[in-house]
């Protein structure tokens, strides 16, 4: 076991436990969309579960540093939180934001963020800018809503999780990245009817089953 | 200790060795003048394949025997195609010709290879000292160099293993299968090699750290996966000498125990793709690659593996992931490939660059590569020097050499009696240093603390008429388009940077951008994933840094200095200079702007004008009328007369 001191509340946790992992244990909340506990290796794409480790110059990402002995941790310090709110506005920035008619309502984890950071959710110190397919609806059971959507690539993780080679991908590069169906030549053999996966881990409702 | 080791020479080595000594003998001892034409893909862009037909063509009907010998890149790209004739019974020594055209190519071989006239007014100078030409050393383009990894380009014929042999070729590797691997390793180590691709890792270190993993499979990669705008010396070493880069890569995997390698090269670069894979087969034939090398126990085996073009492969995570068949992109670092790489085992990643200087040091050794360069960058940089001077190419210069020399003296300054405004080093990752960080020693740790970066060594030289807004956006336009999409920040933060930039050179900037620019591009630089986000607000910054005015003549004045941004710029026709009853602009603008005066002079309608520059083009120098200014407004009105406007209509 190592033992540390996180925002001055000492916690004890496993060797070789990620930081984000032993914090989230210890129910002390650090912003984070693309971490899933059960994977190997932390994607850290999201760039929101900075931390400040006393002795490190910058602010680090949570999910890729493991815990050491009397490690001494911040999770609050400005100049964390001011790269977490401006990942957080540039997500915002491509974001579609209309709660109200978004199945993730309630649940959803930018809400939660937002909540945590004081960052509105309308932000206005950067331009919106929205791709211009609204919902992608080739799938057959699935739509996808690009504007929504973080790309923190859990849906993909958990599709080749749960059916040995995932049915959907990340396509296209840089701004215009997407989560993509590549359609499979005989659509009845798609897993997708039966597994509700990809839906169900999303944290900002970009997936949903088609009525 | 390693069972290798012998104090003879090796006994297969020699005689390869003696083979390739007889051929150089063979080919000198003809009495037959020698062509010497550069073929790489530079020498080719400016029409040597053409000038090598030329010649072969005028040889056969002047009936002239002479010896054509293909060979690789020089580095000198304003004097493409180069060709040095070699005639000996002349009288004449070698001498070096610049830009050789097909017709040029006939005329020599009529008037020097027939007659004996080298014709002195073609002659860039003679390669070799003596009494009758000035030889090309004496020009400091030549002189000022150091060439060390860039010793035999434009020497030897890339495709001929023996001439890379003959020239002491693989005498390194010979001389290292003798050795201990971690005495090879403390010679690198002692040597200082950093890494050319741009961090400038200790390469010793690399390897050493590699040698250490306990995992007994290990992978050797050579990272040609070269993509900066501008640059291009990985490409040009490939071309003109790909084995040197193979020798130091058999060197590395003896090194550190590895058995496999790699080269990964873009598919952009066929002829290099071709050359290398030719050489690769050659090093085979002769037994220095494959199973049992040079009859010791050592085997290694050399692959070629095309890159798809993505620039973030060149980052060495993504670059494993494409290899395994994944999408281009970069991984949370530690675990460092030399612990876990390609397909997990350890790996070590080299740039073309830090492969070719490996032969050289271990054959003149590590105090002699240490007296080269400073202290904490020994050794030589390569540059491929583009832009606003008088002789662009690739330079291989001792590191310290201030930028001043490099630009002023080797490089020949800025053409046109302009001024010199900014140099942009590192690429899209570097940044834009003004005139005065001229003084500022090239290497590693002088240009990160001017703010630039060594990066994979592309430089751009900008005059007085480039905007630096405009500079950093088209750098900016590069990064935002090869994110590999990944990330929050860069794919998201930089396409914010590149539409503020793209707003402000149009002139819609708004007086808070300036400060979002900045605070935005911090962010993006310590919150990214990889190196490419993490540097691509370089150029926003460096140029907020260091050319602030401009940025602010932009937003708060719509005025564009260097008079580039076309929507900030009007063209305009001086009347005191335009001469009367010249019609070159008319003829060239594509959109029918300009118009003859009342008295027989020009005038632009600025409604019409698309601002392509045609006219400033067009305009006989003599003249010099069509002028620029910013902003637009200022243009003087010239009415166009009535009748003209009747007959546009």
């Amino acid at each position: 076991m190592v033992k540390l001191l996180v925002d001055d509340k000492e916690i004890e946790v496993k060797k070789g436990t990620t930081l984000l992992k032993a914090c989230l244990e210890n129910e002390i909340y650090i912003p984070n969309l693309c971490y899933l506990e059960e994977m190997e290796e932390s994607v850290a794409s999201c760039r929101m579960c900075f931390i400040a480790i006393e002795g490190e110059e910058k602010p680090v990402t949570s999910c890729t540093v493991k815990v050491t002995d009397n490690m001494i941790v911040r999770t609050d310090t400005p100049a964390v939180r001011r790269l977490q709110r401006s990942a957080f506005r540039l997500l915002l920035s491509t974001h579609h934001v209309d709660c109200r008619n978004c199945p993730a309502n309630k649940r959803c984890e930018l809400q939660r963020i937002a909540k945590l950071l004081k960052v509105g959710l309308k932000q206005k110190k950067l331009e919106q800018i929205l791709k211009d397919t609204a919902i992608d609806e080739s799938h057959p059971c699935l739509d996808y809503f690009p504007n929504r959507c973080v790309l923190c690539g859990k849906c993909i993780y958990v599709c080749q999780k749960q059916n040995g080679k995932a049915v959907i991908t990340f396509a296209k590069r840089g701004f215009d990245t997407v989560v993509s169906f590549y359609g499979a030549g005989d659509l009845s053999a798609i897993p997708c009817g039966a597994c509700n996966s990809c839906v169900e881990i999303c944290p900002v409702g970009a997936i949903t089953k088609k009525a | 200790m390693n069972p290798d080791i012998k104090e003879k020479p090796n006994q297969i080595f020699s005689g390869i060795l003696e083979e390739a000594q007889r051929r150089k003998n063979e080919f000198e001892a003809d009495s037959a003048p020698k062509i010497h034409i550069g073929v790489a893909t530079c020498g080719i862009a400016s029409g040597a394949l053409e000038t090598k037909k030329a010649f072969e063509e005028a040889l056969d009907e002047q009936n002239i025997k002479a010896r054509i010998h293909t060979v690789g890149c020089i580095g000198h790209c304003y004097a493409e195609p180069v060709v040095v004739i070699d005639y000996q019974e002349s009288g004449f020594p070698p001498i070096f010709y610049p830009e050789v055209t097909p017709g040029k190519a006939k005329m020599l071989v009529k008037f020097f290879l027939k007659e004996g006239d080298p014709r002195l007014e073609h002659v860039l100078g003679a390669t070799q000292e003596n009494e009758m030409i000035p030889s090309v050393m004496e020009f400091s383009r030549f002189n000022q160099e150091k060439r060390v990894v860039m010793e035999k380009c434009g020497h030897i014929d890339p495709e001929d293993i023996y001439d890379y042999i003959a020239d002491g070729g693989y005498t390194a590797l010979e001389k290292v299968l003798r050795r201990d691997p971690v005495e090879i390793i403390t010679e690198i180590q002692e040597s200082g090699l950093r890494g050319r691709g741009g961090a400038g890792f200790p390469t010793g270190k690399k390897w050493d750290l590699a040698r250490n993993a306990k995992d007994k499979d290990k992978i050797i990669i050579c990272n040609a996966d070269e993509g900066d705008p501008g640059a291009y010396m990985d490409r040009t070493l490939l071309e003109s000498n790909p084995h040197q880069v193979l020798e130091g890569l058999v060197i590395c995997a003896y090194a550190v125990g590895a058995e496999k390698a790699l080269v990964y090269v873009r598919s952009e670069y066929p002829l290099a793709v071709k050359i290398v894979t030719k050489a690769i087969l050659q090093a085979k034939e002769l037994g220095l690659l494959g199973k049992e090398i040079l009859g010791t126990s050592f085997n290694m085996d050399i692959e070629v593996f095309q890159g798809s073009g993505a620039f973030v492969c060149g980052e060495e995570t993504a670059l494993i992931q494409s290899i395994e068949g994944y999408r281009g992109m970069p991984q949370n670092r530690p675990p460092y490939p030399v612990h876990k790489g390609l397909w997990g085992k350890p790996t070590v990643i080299n740039n073309v660059k830090t492969l070719a200087s490996i032969p050289p040091i271990i054959k003149k050794g590590a105090a002699w590569y240490r007296e080269i360069g400073t202290e904490n960058s020994p050794g030589t940089a390569i540059f491929s020097i583009v832009g606003n001077v008088t002789h662009p190419g690739l330079v291989e210069i001792p590191m310290g050499v201030s930028l001043k020399t490099l630009i002023f003296d080797i490089c020949g300054g800025i053409p046109n009696k302009k001024k010199f405004k900014a140099v942009q080093i590192g690429g899209p990752s570097g940044g834009c240093l003004p005139a005065e960080f001229l003084d500022t020693p090239i290497d590693f740790d002088s240009l990160t603390e001017a703010g630039a970066m060594m990066g994979s060594g592309g430089m751009v030289v900008m005059d007085e008429d480039n905007c630096m807004v405009d500079v950093a956006r088209y750098f900016l336009d590069f990064t935002q388009k090869e994110s590999c999409g990944k990330c929050t920040f860069c794919r998201i933060g930089t396409k914010h940077l590149l539409n503020i930039l793209d707003r402000i050179t149009i002139g819609e900037g708004k007086p808070d951008d300036l400060n979002m620019l900045q605070t935005l591009s911090e962010d993006i630089k310590s919150g990214s994933l990889c190196g490419l986000g993490k540097t691509a607000p370089n150029p926003v910054l460096t140029s907020l840094r260091y050319f602030l005015d401009e940025y602010e003549a932009h937003v708060n004045e719509k005025r564009c200095p260097g008079m580039t941004c076309r929507k900030l710029t009007a063209f305009y026709i001086d009347l005191e200079k335009c001469a009367r009853g010249c019609d070159a602009c008319v003829g060239c603008c594509p959109v029918d702007a300009v118009f003859t005066t009342s008295n027989r002079k020009k005038g632009i309608d600025q409604i019409l004008c698309v601002k392509c520059g045609e006219c400033m083009v067009a305009c006989p120098p003599d003249y010099d009328a069509v002028m620029t200014v910013s902003p637009p407004e200022l243009a003087p009105v010239i009415e166009r007369p009535k009748e003209a406007v009747e007959k546009s209509k």
